[in-house]
């Protein structure tokens, strides 16, 4: 049996050398894995929002791109993870409904792509590959042996990034 | 404003919950009377579910979160903010379709612009007669916009609905009904109101059951 680590919203886990790390049904959140193929020490995070808002007590760090890749970072070096090898893989940040005449005033999908791009460029990880946006949902699998992410969803042939 | 959701979530007892449960009750009898009238068949209601949870435990309401379900968001505009979405399986779906229509459909094979249209005229209706009920209880106005049809991941589906109608704190309110047809015509459906956070507020105030003091 292969061992499966499930991620849900607003959450972050770890893992080494094998296993697959999945979370299901990605809407507008987005789906960071972050990879050292040397240690085969790998981790995933369903960031469902792109800022920590400031003043807020005894939120979920995992809910927000930043304090969520900070976390997950902190947790993939004590797993033993080289930090300078860190890869990452995104997937999610869509828009699922099509309001034809609303303004786009707030397109969380966009902005968690975004956000999450910012944070890995100003941290010097590479973003090795993505599957983002458009108007689906995803299911998304770390495969920790390889640092293949495969995506699944309903209405496309699966896709490895 | 983020936070402010929570906070007034955290206000929430059983007292809110049955003063929510009783209205949406209402609104459901309206739907499902309007529903039944259109189709020509017995549809039911059933009592709505109105539970305070985890934002994390939203994606999985339904049951697994990648399962394929149709989905209408109706947006609501006026006194009350926010809106309603409505959901079936395939299966269900095709069923209702087939009523409407008058001919076999298989939306997994063809979503057409006459199944969405149908699809989201049912929605627009039980969306209509259930803030009617809300509507003159309250003694508020209460206006549905244009739907928006997605046909796809049930977690994706649920967990985007309730961020863009601003549930967007650590936790959420779901008000959940179940949408039962004829035992023969196997249709099952489930109908979520999703208010805003200023406007749960403000329904809370109109029942006489205020988070405020």
């Amino acid at each position: 049996m292969v061992n499966k680590i499930r991620v849900r919203m607003a959450d972050l886990k770890v893992g080494r050398d094998d296993g697959i790390i999945i979370t299901s049904g990605l809407g507008s959140c987005v789906g960071l894995t972050l990879y050292d193929s040397n240690s085969k020490v790998g981790g995933m995070a369903h960031i469902m929002l792109p800022e920590f808002p400031v003043g807020k007590k005894n939120a979920k760090l995992a809910k927000y791109a930043d304090t969520a890749i900070e976390t997950l970072i902190k947790k993939l070096r004590d797993k033993g993870a080289n930090t300078k090898n860190l890869e990452a893989k995104m997937a999610g940040g869509a828009q699922m409904f099509n309001f034809s005449n609303i303004d786009n005033r707030i397109r969380i999908g966009d902005r968690n792509i975004e956000a999450t791009k910012e944070i890995l460029k100003s941290l010097k990880i590479p973003l090795i590959n993505s599957e983002v946006g458009k108007n689906y949902g995803r299911t998304m699998e770390l495969h920790l042996n390889s640092g293949d992410v495969l995506i699944k969803t309903v209405k496309y042939d699966d896709i490895v990034i | 404003m983020i936070g402010d959701i929570d906070d007034k979530l955290a206000k929430i007892g059983p007292i809110q919950l049955d003063a929510l449960k009783e209205v949406a009750s209402i609104g459901a009898g309206n739907a499902a009377t309007s529903l039944s009238e259109i189709l020509d068949k017995k549809i039911r209601m059933k009592v709505p579910q109105v539970n305070v949870l985890p934002i994390h435990q939203v994606p999985e309401i339904m049951g697994g979160a990648e399962d394929l379900i149709v989905a209408v968001l109706v947006r609501t505009k006026g006194d009350i903010g926010g809106g309603v979405l409505f959901t079936l399986d395939t299966q269900s779906a095709n069923q209702l379709l087939e009523l409407l229509i008058g001919e076999k459909i298989d939306i997994e094979k063809k979503m057409g612009e006459i199944e969405e249209s149908a699809l989201k005229e049912i929605a627009n209706i039980l969306t209509g007669s259930n803030l009617n009920s809300f509507s003159q209880i309250l003694d508020i106005s209460i206006m549905p916009d244009v739907p928006a049809l997605a046909y796809d991941m049930a977690g994706a589906i649920l967990q985007v609905a309730f961020m863009e109608l601003g549930h967007i704190g650590d936790y959420a309110l779901v008000i959940e009904t179940e949408v039962l047809g004829d035992v023969a015509e196997e249709i099952s459906g489930q109908f979520f109101l999703i208010p805003d956070s200023e406007s749960l507020e403000f329904m809370l105030d109109g029942l006489g059951v205020s988070i405020n003091g």
